[in-house]
């Protein structure tokens, strides 16, 4: 059963090495907006810690939302779609390797360079650490959640903008809790609490959102 | 055995059809016909489960296709119109995690020698975006080389094709029907595929003949 999910994982790592420009615009997105802040806002490192989290969260939170229109687009395009509907395994566990790749591709560069741009606003080691945790933590569940969005509006003109309508609601309980970590870190609180709930909130993306995410690209296939 | 009872379709506001019905058996190949718009892909795309029929059902091997998802699926090879064949892949990998996501693993040597007999001898390790169009088409059809499903619904299989791989094309559905295979097809050139004892043909649409 998981066979047909590796196969898939594989062969999107595999297109996205071939097209290597996708990967790095949400990347690229990503560095660019962390970086425009302490530009604009000057060199006054309190307010620069303080901003720190919220800006890394939100940053990351439009930076996967720019890359999810791409999730399922190209393969409605060109039928494999169609034939991934027919597949033999259950549609959920090829969603499941989708997202995972997705992931991977979009969501895993940003979390393992946050530490370097970190630097920018000054934050210790510890908050860094614990920035890096929460963003991989979170990330996961920002394309699981995102996944169903991306299904429902696949074909749709102008579906780029009713994702984020969709999405972006839902993306509020990770935003809270991501930065809450961080800024619980940065101001002597625990930050385990918020971590757990982040886990937890993971854990639920990853039962619930790969079955509805499949019933959402049946309608959307039909 | 494949069984359609009494489907209908709806689409929009538009009743397509209604009290659709045939069986078909090992051996046998339905030929639908009708004119452009009279609901042939739309029927194809019920009998695999991707359209849900306003009433009436599918049945394969006397289950309805909605309760027997995972079986019917692995028995049957669908062919639409959208190739499912990635640009940045090459032939060899488009064909493999093709024949991989229906179920059946393929090694390299394989995949190689379908794409030679569909007669891509030296195209296999392109990227399928140089390929031409009819290329790309036997691309996905060499998937019918390989496959061990015994239903196949094929969506226009012909078209973009040239002559040659045409009638390698009907030999092929030829040898899969004597191998007691099942087989539903549209197309509107003329082929001659099979005795017509093992032919059904199903007429969709209002139009009569003569009219444009």
């Amino acid at each position: 059963m998981f066979e047909a999910m590796t196969v898939l994982i594989r062969r999107d790592l595999l297109l996205a090495l071939r097209r290597r420009s996708d990967v790095l615009t949400t990347l690229f997105f990503f560095v660019i907006v962390v970086s425009l802040f302490p530009l604009g806002i000057g060199p006054e490192l309190d307010t620069l810690r303080l901003i720190a989290p919220g800006v890394f969260w939100v940053a990351a939170l439009l930076a996967s939302m720019l890359a999810l229109e791409k999730l399922f687009a190209g393969d409605f395009e060109d039928g494999t779609l169609e034939q991934m509907l027919l597949a033999p395994e259950p549609v959920f566990v090829l969603v499941l390797g989708k997202v995972l790749a997705h992931w991977l591709i979009t969501g895993l560069p940003l979390v393992l360079l946050s530490p370097l741009l970190g630097l920018q606003y000054d934050l210790p080691g510890e908050t860094l650490r614990v920035m890096v945790l929460s963003l991989l933590l979170g990330t996961p569940a920002l394309s699981l959640i995102g996944a169903i969005g991306a299904a429902l509006t696949l074909g749709l003109r102008g579906g780029g903008v009713l994702i984020s309508l969709l999405v972006l609601p839902l993306y509020i309980p990770v935003l809270i809790f991501g930065a809450g970590a961080v800024e619980a870190n940065a101001s002597g609180l625990g930050a385990a609490g918020h971590l757990y709930m982040l886990g937890a909130i993971l854990l639920l993306a990853l039962v619930a959102a790969p079955l509805a995410t499949a019933a959402a690209l049946r309608i959307s296939a039909e | 055995m494949l069984e359609v009872i009494d489907l209908e379709c709806i689409r929009g506001d538009r009743r397509l059809f209604s009290g659709l019905g045939f069986t078909l058996g090992p051996g046998e190949l339905l030929h639908l016909q009708g004119h452009n718009g009279s609901g042939k892909t739309t029927l194809m795309r019920m009998l695999c489960g991707l359209i849900a029929p306003a009433a009436g059902e599918v049945r394969w091997q006397g289950e309805n296709i909605r309760h027997a998802r995972e079986t019917f699926h692995r028995d049957l090879l669908y062919a639409g119109h959208k190739s499912a064949i990635k640009g940045d892949l090459t032939g060899v990998e488009n064909l493999r995690i093709a024949c991989r996501l229906a179920g059946i693993t393929v090694d390299e040597r394989h995949a190689w020698d379908a794409l030679e007999r569909m007669g891509l001898r030296g195209h296999e390790d392109l990227p399928a975006r140089v390929l031409s169009q009819g290329q790309k088409k036997r691309v996905t059809l060499a998937r019918l080389l390989l496959s061990r499903a015994p239903l196949w619904v094929l969506d226009e299989p012909f078209t973009a094709l040239d002559r040659a791989a045409v009638a390698f094309l009907e030999d092929v559905i030829r040898r899969h029907l004597a191998d007691g295979g099942l087989v539903v097809l549209t197309t509107h050139q003329a082929v001659s595929l099979t005795d017509e004892a093992h032919v059904k043909t199903l007429k969709l649409g209002w139009k009569r003949e003569g009219d444009v």
